[in-house]
């Protein structure tokens, strides 16, 4: 077969990689140690901050994947969140002498279950949402504002009638009680754990997002369906599965979250979607490495702000928004779309 | 004379309020390349999109490879075999090339045979071949637009305006690629609103204005007429003479 030369084309400078918003958290982090006075002060509130940014992560990443893929504004992310917290309360509460065994062996094996359970039920919970309440609005915003708001209204009074109004306590596994103590800071073991779980969960994401065909799929969706779809492949299926995979990992933080906090509501949800909105505005829209960026820049900075100047604590977030998207109005890294 | 591959009969799209395809009549040739010519808003990449189910015919009836496929899906008419190359290009810009032809390849690894084959019309898509798309100039963009169209073998290939934008020397080494590619049987409708590009390379042509196919037939005759060019295809002719 004869072949066509093209004209020779000018070398290209290798491809760059936009490295200045991973800076930032490290950048933040040695910022603070002279601010904060007191390394060991630093050090507690920097994995107190870690820990929150991963559990927010894991709730956030779903939503911008949810986003950038599918176009879907789902202001009824926070069901997932509450509904993966009382789901794991099914095998939390019955499996409680295993939660108050003196083994971290079998305390971990039934957060493992719990957690298990909680991705079930959400991720089924995902796909019923998708099917009824989103596939009917594709493509207009203000109807998925409305419809999926008032889904997770449905599904909070679902929770009440379900497991009743009173908020549920849901206390720590034995052995994830207490802190461990390095020198004169104190660590809790919980936190650690949420952070060994949001980096296992990134990594994996990561994983699967830039080294399978799913995951090449995913990103080429983000930037242009059409196209995807003109390749042969059905978008639609794709859309489903990532729904549901969003819901379970919003459900696997909302069970972090829950022990975390120690205690389950129905409302819990719905508190935490500003973190979770200004969360994926912050990383870029469908971008989920910068969703995870964002995620610890919040916690981090929230967490620091208490304890320097707890009076702007409150409008720290926002603050941090807003002077990220000054410097990139798209969010850290933002996905290409067309 | 060639069986029909493709042939639209009285085509009818709307888009919203828009009534943009009026009853298009078209027939592609097997193992041809067919051109499709007209001015801006003829309705030319409309018929594209129409054929490729992005956007849904209202009226009449599209059949491919003896499959009425107008009111397929758009993976269906994909896996039927038909690929698409919009005006746009649309690589995707956070893939590198190597990511781009991988997703193409649809039913399995990539095939190293043909992705040498296609190398060999663009050699520029191996020196970029682990860069990401969208780093690429408008050229290398259009080069891995069109790889990733033949990283499987299709039926019919639709390109929409491959040389819009596209510097002298990137539109010849094209043009020639889309010689070659005629000459390895692949059929292609090709969309162009540049007359002299694609002159010596259809087969036959047919030209679109306001959303109807007004002309069709073969090329040599369209070329080797000029009044008729000058009647079909007006004033805009002048500029690209």
């Amino acid at each position: 077969m004869t072949t066509t030369v093209l004209p020779a084309t000018a070398a290209l400078p290798p491809a760059k990689r936009d490295l200045a918003p991973l800076l930032l958290v490290p950048a933040l982090l040695l910022l603070m140690v002279p601010l904060v006075g007191s390394l060991p002060t630093w050090l507690t509130l920097t994995v107190a901050g870690l820990a929150m940014g991963m559990m927010i992560f894991l709730m956030a990443s779903g939503l911008t994947l949810v986003f950038g893929l599918m176009d879907v504004l789902n202001f009824g992310h926070g069901a997932f969140v509450a509904v993966g917290a009382y789901a794991a309360t099914l095998v939390l509460i019955p499996m409680h002498g295993w939660l108050e065994a003196d083994s971290l062996l079998q305390n971990l094996a039934v957060l493992a279950l719990a957690m298990g359970m909680a991705m079930l039920v959400t991720a089924i919970l995902g796909w019923a949402f998708e099917r009824i309440i989103i596939m009917p609005v594709y493509g207009q915003h203000l109807k998925q504002i409305l419809i999926t708001m008032g889904g997770m209204i449905v599904a909070e009074q679902l929770i009440n009638v379900i497991w009743g109004a009173d908020q549920i306590p849901l206390p720590l596994p034995a052995s994830l009680r207490g802190s461990i103590v390095l020198g004169e800071a104190a660590i809790e073991k919980y936190r650690l754990l949420a952070v060994v779980v949001g980096l296992l969960v990134f990594a994996l994401m990561m994983l699967v997002l830039n080294r399978s065909k799913i995951g090449l799929l995913i990103r080429a969706g983000v930037e242009n369906r059409e196209m995807v779809e003109a390749l042969g492949y059905r978008v639609r299926r794709l859309f489903v599965a990532v729904f549901a995979a969003g819901s379970a990992l919003a459900g696997l933080g909302g069970m972090m979250w829950g022990l975390y906090k120690e205690t389950l509501s129905a409302s819990m949800g719905s508190e935490v979607m500003v973190m979770v909105f200004i969360v994926i505005i912050i990383g870029g829209l469908g971008s989920v490495g910068g969703c995870f960026i964002g995620a610890l820049l919040m916690a981090l900075v929230a967490n620091y702000a208490g304890f320097l100047a707890p009076k702007l604590a409150l409008v720290s977030n926002i603050v941090l928004m807003i002077g990220v998207l000054l410097w990139r109005p798209a969010g850290l890294y933002a996905a290409s779309r067309h | 004379m060639p069986d029909a591959l493709l042939t639209l009969s009285g085509v009818h799209t709307h888009i919203g309020q828009y009534h943009i395809l009026q009853g298009v009549d078209l027939v592609v040739p097997r193992g041809g390349l067919s051109v499709l010519l007209g001015r801006n808003g003829a309705g030319k990449t409309t018929t594209l999109r129409t054929i490729m189910g992005l956007w849904q015919a209202s009226a009449g009836s599209i059949v491919f490879d003896g499959r009425d496929i107008s009111k397929m899906t758009t993976p269906d008419i994909a896996q039927a075999g038909i690929a698409y190359v919009p005006e746009s290009m649309a690589v995707f810009s956070e893939l590198t090339v190597r990511e781009n032809m991988l997703l193409a390849a649809r039913n399995g690894p990539l095939d190293q045979a043909r992705v040498d084959w296609i190398c060999g019309f663009f050699p520029a898509l191996k020196k970029f071949w682990h860069y990401p798309a969208g780093k690429l100039s408008g050229g290398q963009k259009q080069m891995v637009a069109i790889g990733r169209a033949l990283a499987e073998p299709r039926k019919l290939l639709l390109v929409d305006e491959p040389t819009k934008g596209l510097a002298p020397a990137i539109i010849h080494s094209l043009i020639a690629a889309f010689a070659e590619l005629k000459a390895s049987d692949t059929t292609i409708l090709l969309v162009e609103q540049n007359f002299n590009v694609v002159k010596t390379l259809g087969d036959t042509v047919a030209v679109m204005d306001d959303g109807r196919v007004v002309h069709a037939g073969a090329m040599a005759d369209l070329a080797g007429d000029p009044a008729l060019q000058q009647r079909l295809l007006g004033l805009a002719l002048d500029s690209h003479q």
